[in-house]
């Protein structure tokens, strides 16, 4: 009798014990005389379920999880058709999480095994690529640019448009490089495609190779990542070995040195360089004058990883898809204190208060929502007051946030928005590359004026300092490190005063 | 009398050709392309503040006060990284603006001491400008956050101190250091409010890499990198613009002064041989004109083993002209003769030639080019027409192959060699072709594509090697050699190159380098687009000196690359007047503008003038001055600013010579090696205390200023002009501009420079009718003796060869922090970084020879021995070692010999077969020759009634 069996190799899995559920269904079989075929796959992204097993059926798979190691006996008991199981929850398409999605760039991630070509062309891989050879450069580029689609690495750039440029771009060679340096809290969309589909990447970065001339792509790691660089790397060999990669243009994957301003497209260049990872002024833009000097293409892994499908299934179906100028889908990370936890792709539009409250189910506490940072630690807290706006880039710039790389990050009524605005400081001081004075000093003296404001000292004196550096900050910063800062600051202030009220203790963090 | 303040445009021009036009606060404002907002509004006259622009840079946009607002524009861009587009609408003052520039200050300020009374920079600061230009009136967030006020200074730099409390991070150091300078010593180390700038790997200044060029102080904002001279003495309250005295290169400086006193040197942007860059000894190494060894008092003895006597200078000059007189009185005309000096100005240097030629009635003149680059000039002179290199340094800028042979310009002329390495970074290819691993083989972002490390003496094996490549493998620019060259002299040498006794494969083991690399380099020299050559004594001071010259000149010619930009055959002089000595009649067969004694039109030109009749025989070149003096029939030599016995080869040869004369004059600073065999002293006058034109290495004249009173009584144009006089000859001058007004009379190439002329820029000769605004490039459309002429180069190798008891051979150089004979520098606190020679040998020759790193070593010739600390290293080869000339003590040139160049006796100074053996300390010659120098030096004391002598 065999078992065909999947179970994420995600990195989100495996630290909820994926590895050890692996070990004791493997053990367990063999004490049943069973053989089992486990592939192992990247994640459904319904980290609340991880890990979670699917078994292959005659009608299709069947999902069960949270699987724990202690499960592996009764689950295959239950697979081998004795009886249900308390962990079985259907045919995974079928979970709501999973069917609210649109899953475009995430459509093969947790079904196929990462490293199987085989898999990822029998689930529609390199349809994008042969596309775009057919097209020729000049129309690849425009196929993109009629997708609408922007960037996902938070600026919302049209990607089509940066392409055109690095295309027009006078110089040789040129480069792409993906910026796979994912550090913004709560967000792990990058991290996901890149250990579960890491195929996609590269065959989007072969896109972009081919619709401007570049010969060689970068991408840029977090070293924080494994995982997902073992992965890379492991695909990369394979995707030579297959002849789509290596001749003309190859990739090289770098592995950065846990710096968050190397995310700044600018930095990244130069630590890939070799250089301490300090942002440059623009213009120049990379796109005339990036790495090395070159002509170069810097995109978000998401991004990259979502022209395969634009090119196989053509623009319009992406285009159709989204809200006001945000075109398709976008792979919302939701995360902090709430009860499901995990990658949600779906077109813009869905609101912010459904995402929180009836996608994700209210916080894991179950304790009231009181505020959610949207895109990262540079983003903005909504309260609840603010729910109905639309995850599109415009609607949260409206309301004086971002949606930046996607991350919502869910807190409960206990959190001290005072202490997290002292946080967004915080956070700018360590990670400013210290270039610019507005961020290198006005960081730390962001810092000790809250504490002052924390402690009652000259409240509403100190609150109008730290205003006033804020307006420095935002409109003085050379980039968005130091400019975005003042989002949460801002935020935290204007929606929780009260915070900001009564003395604090300084050292409640 | 005003200190002169340079306009900083806060970016570099554009050179666009298409032309802007955007409107700022209001004004029409038209500027080439690639303009950055920044400078258009500077050029329109409206500054807007900033502290990390400055147009000796490429923006930066760190520190964020030069934001301004565009119609039509989000947010506030940063003026200095925002190039100008058409129609755009700027605004440099807003409220939003005036708001954010102040926070941005207000910032900088809580991390800044506030003792702006007792700052090193008060009174010339432009963080303490800024301030008052946003209007910086209060600091809210306090003083009591974090800071780095503490932060210990770093002062082991001997010229300036680094002081982190006041670095604003604007990183101009660091740029400096790395886009002008190409050092790149400096960095930020750690980042965010942690990023400090550090030297090195933050082992401090004295210890990093740092060559001490200046351009981190020049740059830096705040006084945080400061001259400790300006610490000491306070902010300069005039200036003046000169020309340094050191070497060939000729950078313009703003010498800013309190008075008589000098508080710095300053690069001067419009400099245009420096572009607003320096190097250590032209910056910083200017202390020799007050040391206290320096003489100032006339002094006179009647016997070498005498002490020295104070006089007047009416008794010095007196008994000067009186011993001239009657030793020609007894042993003819003939028997005297004088050297000018390429330290001195034109003016000084025409007036030696003219006391020597008019006054003495012969023509024994010469000049240290002698032993420099007198190759250079028979070499160019019989192949192109004249005795100069063909380019401008901005030439540079447009090579894209660059040959650089027999030359080390990051340690002998930093400044260009800062430009070359700006070049070369820029993607220009470099061949190197020298015995050591000079700095520019590998240097932070420069790697030479090709270095042939040829053993000393073999360079025309080589070039004459590199030339057959180029006219076997059909190479050659055929249309260029048909329209411009002589074509029977170009078949007779393409014949020569083309025989295989000269094909890489041949030379390629006489040089010591293997073929394939030589073949390489010489496809590179002639496909890689425009290329340049650059050579030095290297090239010249060897037995085939001039026929090297001569092969440079032919691989120039048979590749196209003369008259035009980015080629050019360039001489890298080496003192700071050398090529003007050359050009103001020096030599003894040779009026000014390099036309022969024997010519009777130009002869005539110069009797009708001074009004006297001059022997249209060459005079004594020095090596035959030494000889005649001792044959004894020369007696008597006035020397004018050079320290023959030191810096001429064969010491024991040159010391017999002086010991044979009975009068010897040295005008001079200090009471140099020369000085131990002269009769009389006159004090000289620095190039401080002077007013007169130097002419640097790329032809161009440039003024040097008085800016202080010479400490000696009189500047050594007029003390030329008292000698003179008691000669009995009319001298009077009222101002050097009179004597280069004479100058211009007399030579055509000349003819069109004027004091007048030069106030407003320098020039390059030829400056005269037919080009007013002088001639950067030379023969662009024919040579100047009309079609180019090539010469057969045929190697015949040095009678100086290695043998048993000889087996390796010297060459000789310099270093980046002493120049020369070191009269000037030791006399500073470059001492520091080189405070003896020492001798360079190959790990190899010295485990053989049982020598360690820092062990003392005999150094041996058949002309003689010194000894001196070894230094183990493989930037020689195998079978070479190498030292400097900068040390008294040393001597380094009692080691080398009497050969020389065949045409024109330059020294061979660059080959010498030695040997090296331990030693225990200085040889017997040294420890004789610093006590017979002690007594030498003697200086009798005055009588009871004078002040003590300064000197000693």
């Amino acid at each position: 009798m065999t078992l065909h069996l999947f179970l994420p190799r995600d990195a989100g899995a495996l630290a909820v014990g994926a590895d050890e559920v692996a070990a004791a269904l493997q053990a367990a079989a063999q004490s049943r005389g069973v053989v089992l075929e486990l592939t192992r796959t990247g994640s459904r992204g319904l980290y609340w379920l991880e890990p979670m097993l699917e078994v292959a059926t005659p009608a299709g798979r069947i999902a069960y999880g949270p699987a724990e190691p202690g499960d592996a006996g009764t689950l295959l008991d239950a697979l081998l058709g004795q009886g249900g199981h308390p962990r079985r929850l259907g045919p995974p398409e079928q979970i709501d999480f999973l069917r609210r999605q649109t899953r475009l760039t995430f459509a093969r991630c947790g079904i196929t095994d990462p490293l199987s070509l085989a898999d990822y062309r029998a689930h529609g891989g390199l349809r994008g690529l042969a596309r775009a050879q057919s097209l020729g450069a000049a129309e690849t580029v425009e196929e993109v640019v009629r997708s609408g689609l922007r960037g996902r690495g938070g600026a919302g750039f049209p990607t089509g448009i940066k392409l055109r440029t690095v295309a027009a771009a006078a110089g040789a060679p040129k480069y792409v490089v993906c910026n796979a340096d994912e550090g913004d809290s709560g967000t792990f969309s990058d991290r996901m495609i890149m250990e579960g589909d890491p195929f996609v990447l590269l065959e989007g970065m072969a896109i972009t190779a081919l619709a401007t001339g570049a010969s060689q792509g970068y991408i840029y790691v977090r070293s924080e990542y494994p995982h997902a660089i073992a992965t890379l790397n492991a695909a990369l060999i394979l995707a030579r070995a297959d002849g789509w990669l290596g001749g003309g243009f190859d990739i090289e994957v770098r592995v950065g040195a846990g710096a968050y301003v190397c995310g700044e497209e600018t930095a990244l260049l130069d630590s890939l360089e070799g250089r301490r990872g300090v942002v440059r002024a623009k213009p120049p833009l990379p796109a005339h004058h990036g790495l090395f000097g070159k002509p170069t293409l810097v995109n978000n892994v998401i991004s990259l990883a979502t022209l395969p499908v634009i090119l196989a299934d053509g623009a319009a179906s992406f285009q159709d898809i989204g809200y006001g100028r945000s075109r398709g889908t976008m792979p919302i990370q939701l995360a902090g204190n709430i009860a499901r936890g995990g990658l949600f792709e779906a077109g813009f539009g869905v609101t912010l208060g459904e995402l929180v409250q009836e996608i994700g189910g209210g916080t894991a506490t179950g304790r009231p929502v009181r505020a959610v940072q949207v895109g990262g630690p540079l983003g903005a807290y909504f309260p609840p007051a603010l729910f109905d706006t639309p995850f599109d880039f415009e609607a949260f710039t409206a309301r004086d946030g971002l949606i930046g790389h996607g991350g919502v990050v869910v807190f409960d009524d206990r959190v001290d928005m005072a202490a997290q605005a002292r946080f967004a400081m915080e956070f700018c001081a360590i990670e400013s590359c210290g270039k610019c004075t507005p961020c290198r000093i006005g960081s730390v003296r962001g810092v000790e004026v809250i504490d002052r404001i924390r402690a009652g000292t000259n409240v509403a004196a100190n609150i109008a300092l730290v205003e006033d550096l804020c307006s420095t900050m935002r409109h003085g910063s050379l980039c968005a490190l130091g400019g975005f800062t003042p989002f949460p600051v801002l935020s935290a202030l204007r929606h929780f005063p009260e915070d900001f009220a009564a003395p604090h203790k300084v050292a409640a963090e | 009398m005003t200190l002169i303040k340079e306009t900083d445009y806060g970016t570099p021009a554009s050179h666009s050709e298409t032309l802007v036009t955007l409107y700022i606060d209001g004004h029409q404002v038209t500027v080439p392309e690639g303009t950055s907002v920044m400078r258009a509004a500077m050029e329109a006259g409206i500054k807007v503040p900033s502290l990390c622009a400055t147009d000796m840079l490429d923006a930066f946009g760190s520190c964020r006060l030069c934001l301004v607002q565009i119609e039509g524009r989000n947010g506030t861009p940063a003026s200095c990284t925002t190039p100008v587009a058409a129609g755009m609408t700027v605004s440099t003052q807003t409220p939003l603006l005036a708001q954010l520039r102040r926070g941005v200050m207000e910032l900088y300020a809580t991390d800044h001491p506030r003792d702006v009374l007792t700052a090193p920079a008060a009174g010339n600061c432009e963080f303490h400008d800024m301030a008052g230009a946003v209007g910086l009136r209060e600091v809210r967030y306090g003083y009591e956050g974090a800071n780095h006020l503490a932060a210990a200074t770093d002062d082991s730099n001997p010229y300036f101190s680094f002081d982190p409390a006041r670095c604003i991070l604007c990183s101009r150091c660091v740029r400096a250091c790395d886009d002008v300078q190409g050092t790149f010593a400096l960095t930020i180390a750690d980042r965010g409010f942690g990023s400090v700038m550090v030297a090195g790997m933050d082992e401090g200044f004295l210890a990093s890499e740092c060559v001490s060029c200046g351009a981190c102080v020049q740059a830096c904002p705040t006084g945080s990198l400061i001259e400790k001279s300006v610490i000491e003495i306070g902010q300069p309250e005039h200036s003046e613009v000169t020309t340094c005295g050191y070497c060939g290169v000729g950078c313009s400086f703003k010498v800013e002064m309190r008075g008589e006193q000098v508080v710095r040197m300053v690069p001067w942007k419009d400099g245009k041989a420096n572009h607003g860059h320096s190097c250590v000894k032209g910056r910083f190494a200017y202390g020799y004109a007050t040391h206290r060894e320096r003489i100032l008092k006339p002094m006179i003895r009647a016997r070498t083993t005498d002490p020295w006597r104070e006089v007047s200078w009416d008794e010095a000059i007196g008994y000067a002209a009186s011993e001239f007189r009657r030793i020609q009185g007894e042993y003819g005309r003939g028997s005297v003769g004088g050297i000018t000096s390429s330290r001195c100005t034109n003016e000084e240097t025409y007036l030696v030639q003219k006391l020597v030629r008019a006054g003495f009635g012969n023509n024994n003149v010469d000049t240290c080019a002698r032993v420099c680059h007198s190759p250079t000039g028979y070499g160019l002179s019989s192949t192109f027409g004249t005795s100069a290199g063909t380019q401008d340094f901005d030439s540079v800028d447009q090579a894209d192959v660059m040959l650089v042979i027999g030359a080390n310009p990051t340690d002998a002329h930093p400044v260009f060699a800062s430009r070359m390495k700006q070049r070369l970074r820029k993607g220009a290819r470099l061949i190197v072709i020298d015995p050591r691993r000079i700095d520019l083989v590998r240097a932070p972002h420069v790697e030479a594509t090709h270095h042939l490390p040829i053993l000393p003496g073999t360079n025309v094996a080589m070039l004459t090697a590199l030339a057959h490549v180029i006219v076997t493998e059909g190479l050659a620019d055929d249309a260029f050699v048909r329209a411009r060259c002589d074509m029977e002299s170009f078949g007779e040498w393409a014949d020569f190159v083309a025989d295989a006794a000269n094909s890489p494969e041949a030379m390629g083991p006489v040089c010591g380098v293997d073929p394939a690399e030589i073949r390489a380099a010489a496809r590179l020299f002639a496909t890689g687009g425009n290329a340049a050559i650059y050579y030095g004594l290297g090239i010249t001071e060897h037995s085939q000196g001039t026929t090297a010259v001569m092969a440079l000149a032919n691989l120039a010619m048979v590749t196209g690359n003369i008259g035009k930009p980015g080629g050019g055959v360039n001489p890298l002089r080496g003192q700071n007047n050398v090529q003007g000595s050359c050009d103001m009649g020096s030599f003894p067969h040779e009026l000014t503008g390099y036309r022969h004694v024997s010519d009777d039109a130009v002869r005539g030109s110069f009797e009708a003038l001074w009004g006297t009749t001059l022997d249209r025989e060459p005079g004594l070149r020095i090596p035959n001055m030494f000889d005649a003096a001792l044959d004894g029939s020369f007696k008597a030599l006035y020397i004018q600013g050079e320290d023959i016995l030191q810096s001429d080869p064969d010491t024991q040869h040159v010391s017999a010579g002086l010991g044979a004369m009975e009068c010897v004059i040295v005008q001079d600073l200090f009471l140099n090696e020369t000085a131990s065999f002269a009769h009389v002293f006159l004090p000289g006058s620095t190039f401080l205390e002077k007013d007169g034109t130097f002419t640097n290495a790329e032809r161009r004249v440039q003024l040097v200023r008085r800016v202080m009173a010479p400490r000696n009584g009189y500047a050594d144009w007029e003390i030329t002009e008292l000698f003179a006089r008691a000669l009995g000859m009319d001298m009077r001058y009222n101002h050097p501009s009179e004597i280069m007004d004479e100058i211009a009379a007399l030579t055509p190439t000349f003819s069109g420079i004027s004091f007048k002329l030069l106030e407003r820029g320098s020039v390059q000769w030829p400056c005269n009718a037919a080009a007013p605004a002088g001639t950067p490039v030379m023969h662009i459309e024919q040579f100047v003796r009309g079609k180019g002429r090539f010469m057969v180069t045929e190697y015949i190798a040095t009678d100086e060869r290695v043998g048993p008891r000889f087996p390796l051979l010297l060459t000789t150089g310099r270093i980046l922090s002493q120049y020369n004979v070191g009269a000037q520098t030791r006399r500073t606190e470059n001492g520091i970084w080189h405070d003896e020679d020492r001798l360079e040998i190959h790990p190899h020759d010295a485990e053989q020879r049982g020598v360690k790193d820092g062990d003392w070593v005999r150094l041996a010739s058949r002309a003689g021995e010194t000894s001196l600390r070894a230094w183990v290293t493989d930037r020689v080869a195998p079978g070479v070692v190498y030292t400097t000339f900068h040390h008294p003590d040393t001597q380094t040139n009692v080691v080398t010999t009497e050969f020389s160049d065949w045409a024109t006796n330059c020294p061979e100074y660059k080959v010498t077969a030695v040997q090296v053996s331990p030693s225990n300390g200085p040889s017997e010659w040294q420890t004789t020759y610093r006590a017979m120098t002690e007594a030498a030096r003697r200086i009798a004391p005055a009588p009871a009634a004078a002040p003590a002598p300064a000197a000693e």
